[in-house]
């Protein structure tokens, strides 16, 4: 049976130079769709992709990936703004890397779209109220 | 044109009062003119909504049976330890008090998710909080534990004192090195991934009044959603710093002490915040309403983001070693467009003071003046200007030598 999901991986500073997505393509046979890449050397790197392929080899490649010690997260949990809590300050704007967070030119007011939205949750911690909530 | 304060305060009681907000007498000077703008404008209202570090509240939690005395004991309020050094049973609270088994930095970016700041936030939404207290006992306040559940109505006082708060004008912070830093003025991506500010720029009250003529010691404000009152210049006051032709500071500059009955504030105007890998603070709004005394005193309130300049910073490096330099001044207009040129580079901005919740402040006030329900007063006294010879000392570190 063929799969296709959407997942978060994060990588610790240690295997951000590592061919770990060459031998996630290369042994387990699975197609990718980079969504989202941000890494920067010696910190943790974070990816964002689409996974296709025969439903064992994906469940083969999750476990490869979970082995070596990237942090998986699927796509399957919800970013949720908090917005009574949202000061709209804007801190958050350059901290996502999708542009679900944006201001609008006109109003300065900070606009949450859910569809871009692709719960890296990179936004969690740095806003400044703590709006941005991990809903499962 | 009205003259004085009181003047336009007759003219407020009566419901006649002209009030526009400090982005609205923009485009008023525009068409109009500086005169005819006078003419017709009593006051221009301000606003700022941003982290203010320096903010704390002071309360009397009256006195328990038998007696305790706080003062010189400890006292925790949900966990946060507040200042006991007063007498029996006052106390205050810093924004910036963190639990003591809070994990701080320890692993690095700490998140600090919960301190003065939020205490105070919770107090005003009405939410009990738990008051915990050891002290040494004595004859006439014997009692040595006190653990109950308090509430803001039940407190005699409770008041919120900020002793820096509405910098006139700040940095902007950039991170050259190359890891990513996380600092107060919000996370700082390397190689100037990105640059924060911090300022409401042309809404800000002190760049609408970038000499003080109107903004003293007992200028009655909007505080948290409430009405207080500047105290004082605020700690680092700095009113002689690099100036623009018409005035505006191009560095951090003027501040605000300001005090005000934490009991009628609100919770939407004082938010408990965490600043990742730095601490907790409060996100504290202030409204500052500015009489229209003169045709000088309305040019300094039609000031606009685009003649607003800060300073940009090195938080890599230059601030945390207190290096002076700076890498070039950037104007609000610039910063507000999302995008900024940075040694040849595009940098994109945010910002960590809420622009819309300016706006809002600055309308809220303008409300309060058109109803008639909010008077200007006369300040006590002015706050120190560029003439008062301030200067803004760094700590001259002298070594402890064994014996001293
Ligand atoms: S950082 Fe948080 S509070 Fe500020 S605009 Fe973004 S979501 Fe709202
Ligand atoms: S989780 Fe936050 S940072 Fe990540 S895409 Fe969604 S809004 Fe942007």
């Amino acid at each position: 049976m063929a799969i296709s999901k959407r997942v978060v991986l994060h990588f610790p500073p240690r295997l951000v130079e590592q061919p770990i997505i060459y031998r996630l393509v290369k042994d387990h046979n699975l197609v990718l769709n980079i969504l989202k890449a941000s890494v920067t050397p010696k910190e943790e790197g974070l990816l964002v992709l689409e996974l296709s392929g025969d439903r064992n080899d994906y469940d083969k490649g999750i476990r490869y990936l979970t082995d070596v010690g990237v942090r998986i997260q699927s796509l399957g949990q919800n970013i949720v703004r908090n917005e009574a809590r949202c000061t709209q300050c804007g801190a958050c704007v350059v901290v996502c890397p999708t542009g679900a967070l944006a201001i609008d030119p006109k109003t300065r007011m900070v606009n949450f779209y859910e569809d871009k939205c692709t719960a890296c949750e990179l936004c969690v911690l740095p806003c400044p109220p703590r709006a941005m909530e991990v809903h499962f | 044109m009205a003259k004085t304060i009181a003047e336009i305060n007759e003219k407020i009681s009566k419901g006649q009062a002209v009030v526009v907000t400090a982005v609205e007498i923009i485009d008023l000077v525009e068409k109009k003119g500086v005169a005819r703008a006078a003419q017709e404008v009593d006051v221009v209202t301000t606003g700022t909504f941003g982290p203010m570090c320096s903010s704390g509240a002071y309360f009397n939690v009256g006195h328990s049976r038998p007696r305790i005395k706080i003062g010189g004991g400890k006292a925790y309020l949900n966990d946060v330890p507040a200042y006991t050094g007063f007498a029996a049973v006052d106390i205050f609270l810093g924004a910036a008090a963190i639990p003591d088994d809070d994990p701080r930095n320890r692993v690095h970016p700490g998140p600090f998710n919960y301190g003065g700041g939020h205490v105070i936030e919770e107090l005003v939404a009405g939410r009990d909080v738990r008051l915990v207290v050891s002290a040494y006992g004595t004859d006439c306040y014997p009692r040595k534990k006190l653990e109950t559940w308090i509430n803001l109505k039940d407190l005699n006082e409770a008041v919120l004192f900020n002793i820096r708060n509405a910098y006139q004008n700040y940095n902007v912070a950039v991170n050259l090195s190359g890891k990513t830093i996380y600092t107060y003025m919000g996370v700082l991506k390397p190689n100037q991934g990105n640059a924060n500010y911090s300022s409401a720029g042309q809404l800000s009250p002190l760049l609408n009044d970038p000499y003080y003529k109107t903004i003293g010691i007992g200028t009655r404000i909007f505080l948290g959603g409430g009405i207080g009152y500047v105290a004082w210049q605020g700690t680092q006051h700095n009113p002689d710093v690099l100036r623009t032709d018409s005035g505006v500071p191009r560095r951090g500059a003027g501040t605000l002490a300001v005090i005000g009955d934490l009991k009628q504030m609100s919770p939407r105007w004082l938010v408990g915040t965490s600043m990742l890998g730095y601490g907790c603070t409060l996100t504290v709004g202030i409204g500052v309403p500015i009489p229209i005394l003169s045709e000088e005193i309305l040019r300094y309130t039609a000031v606009k983001d685009e003649e607003i300049f800060a300073p940009i910073v090195d938080y890599g490096e230059a601030y945390p070693q207190r290096s002076p330099e700076i890498l070039g001044e950037v104007s609000y207009g610039d910063l507000r467009s999302g995008m900024i040129l940075l040694q040849g580079k595009e940098v994109p901005t945010a910002s960590l003071s809420s622009y819309p919740g300016a706006v809002e402040i600055a309308n809220m006030l303008k409300e309060w003046i058109i109803k008639g329900e909010f008077l200007l007063t006369e300040p006590v006294a002015p706050l120190p200007g560029v003439e008062a010879g301030i200067t803004f000392k760094p700590l001259q570190e002298r070594p402890i030598e064994e014996g001293d």
